[in-house]
């Protein structure tokens, strides 16, 4: 019968692009981390280890912190504005659907859209620093951006403003799922307001939080857009991510061998966060296969 | 149930989420406010204020004029630039990834669980681990620069969303339906073309969508592959925005990135039911 090899031969182009491109990708980068590439890929063996030489640079360690403070802030904030929201939103209000469209909107938009917006709007000459002093508050001073200790954190806010609306969205679906018979008994039995949420709708919302966290988790570790465009890495180097480091090292300060190793570490953490997960999710696949 | 009456815990949520409201809004008011207005006025008043001489000349410099790169071309070829990556990469992405679900779900197909798993994985990798080699293929292949480079480089790593998107739709899909129709004789394409798709038009809109903001907004690709003559938007964008030296036109640089967001912002108000929907597909469930 025609059908019995017409599948895989359909299926197979896909396999190939995929195996070559992601997987076989993957491991050229892992080989080249180990040999001593610096302009072009060489297949040479590196005398010293890349990866030594990656974490004793102190640009590296600078990018690793400030992936470290962006992404507790990023995931943290997002998940409870985002619970928060979803919550509020959930309170059989008028304009349900207006509210919910204005706080996931920035999902459409490009980082460097976002980044532009917020790179003039936190800067002190025109933003608002600026409009807070010419409305009669002439002591306000808003310069992080331009504050080598403080601007990691305008990135926070640009990307906690972005993403915020797409955490209360999958929160807002955890709650809509919620099996009203619980609460209806939680009722009964004389559980009113924040205490229904605390004690029996928050722990249903598992799901929706795993889910949003190993989004987040990720995103954070692979946030580079923003950063490029709100700060372009600066002051100085002060706002440098590990996939900034990666950039700069592979193709404007030619050390590609290490920029491939600091890919490879990248890789890990993010699989440190999605494996879990998607085991989790393979096994729920292999209970539905027919 | 009927709407609990206007009380004053109420008034205090409305007035919150009101403004929660205006803190989101704020940034795209300020772009468009202030991106028709005239230079001086931006930089003596505050960024708030509406402009007390509109102007669309703003509009004019950052879509024909203003300089990106080398030449003063404005974001008028880039724009165009994009459209040509996102829309051949989002229409075969779509193609693939339906047949692939198709397949997947239909069929038995050895592996299918190992598949699935390396799909899912793909879609989170950080992109970093492939610049390189990706760049070298793309030399050697003749696409370094160019457009189609582009196209390429999208449509393989939107492989993985679609086929999870139509993996997923497809495997609720009625199996009777697709029972009655191989009774009848119908054969692998006649099943696919004559049943699957016409049913699909919900999760072809959802993975149009997902794949057209993705790549329309996609930054890094285009960055490290592209040239002066392939920038997609994003890219001239933020050229235009980080490396203009002397006067910074401000009121340029929010028309310009009003423009690079439009199309993807139309998308969503049009459809922002389907772009919720291919949100909690791309996330909640594998």
């Amino acid at each position: 019968m025609r059908t019995r090899w017409l599948p895989a031969l359909v299926l197979s182009p896909s396999l190939l692009l995929v195996g070559a491109c992601v997987y076989g990708f993957i491991a050229f980068t892992v080989v080249l981390s180990f040999t001593s590439s610096t302009i072009l890929p060489l297949m040479e063996w590196s005398e010293r280890s890349n990866y030594e030489r990656l974490f004793g640079l102190s640009t590296f360690a600078l990018s690793a912190r400030n992936l470290g403070v962006f992404a507790a802030l990023y995931v943290g904030m997002c998940l409870v504005l985002g619970a928060l929201l979803a919550i509020l939103i959930d309170q059989k209000i008028r304009a349900e659907n207006v509210f919910r469209s204005v706080f996931l909107y920035p999902m459409a938009l490009s980082f460097i859209v976002t980044g532009t917006a917020w790179k003039w709007l936190l800067d002190p000459g025109i933003g608002l620093e600026r409009t807070v002093r010419l409305a009669g508050w002439e002591a306000f001073t808003f310069g992080w951006i331009k504050d080598g200790e403080m601007a990691i954190y305008t990135v926070v806010i640009a990307a906690v403003w972005q993403t915020t609306g797409f955490v209360m969205a999958l929160f807002l679906a955890g709650l809509r799922g919620i099996d009203q018979e619980v609460l209806n008994a939680a009722r009964v039995d004389g559980a009113r307001g924040w205490r229904i949420y605390w004690r029996i709708v928050l722990p249903q919302l598992g799901p929706s939080f795993i889910s949003s966290f190993v989004i987040l988790a990720h995103m954070a570790i692979k946030s580079y857009d923003l950063v490029i465009a709100l700060t372009g890495g600066g002051p100085g180097r002060d706002t440098w991510l590990p996939s900034v480091f990666m950039y700069q090292f592979t193709f404007t300060r030619n050390e590609m061998a290490v920029g491939a190793a600091s890919a490879v570490v990248m890789l890990v953490a993010v699989a440190i966060v999605v494996v879990p997960y998607i085991r989790s999710e393979i096994r729920q696949a292999r209970r539905a296969a027919p | 149930m009927s709407r609990p009456r206007l009380r004053p815990e109420r008034v205090l949520l409305y007035a919150v989420l009101a403004f929660v409201a205006l803190v989101f809004l704020a940034p795209i008011y300020v772009m468009v406010v202030n991106s028709i207005k005239p230079l001086d006025e931006i930089r003596a008043g505050n960024l708030v204020a509406l402009p007390l001489q509109p102007t669309f000349e703003p509009w004019l410099q950052a879509w024909s004029q203003a300089q990106i790169g080398v030449q003063a071309t404005g974001l008028k070829p880039y724009f165009l630039n994009s459209f040509l990556m996102v829309v051949p990469a989002v229409v075969l992405s779509t193609a693939i990834g339906a047949l692939n679900g198709y397949v997947l779900t239909q069929f038995k197909v050895r592996g299918a669980t190992l598949i699935f798993g390396l799909l899912l994985f793909s879609v989170f990798i950080p992109f970093q681990i492939v610049l390189i080699p990706m760049a070298r293929l793309l030399g050697e292949l003749g696409l370094a620069g160019t457009v189609g480079g582009l196209v390429f480089v999208h449509t393989v790593y939107g492989i993985g969303f679609g086929t999870l998107f139509f993996r997923n739709f497809y495997a609720a899909f009625p199996p009777e339906l697709v029972k009655s129709a191989r009774m009848d004789g119908a054969g692998f394409f006649v099943l696919f073309w004559r049943l699957m798709l016409p049913n699909s038009l919900p999760i072809i809109v959802v993975n149009v969508i997902w794949q057209f903001t993705n790549i329309w907004n996609d930054f890094l690709f285009g960055a490290s592959f592209s040239d002066y003559s392939s920038y997609p938007l994003t890219v001239a964008l933020n050229n235009l925005v980080s490396s203009s030296t002397g006067v910074k036109e401000y009121n340029v640089h929010f028309a310009g990135a009003f423009i690079a967001a439009l199309p993807t912002l139309v998308v969503y108000v049009l459809s922002g039911k389907y772009f919720v929907r291919g949100l909690m597909a791309g996330s909640v469930k594998g």
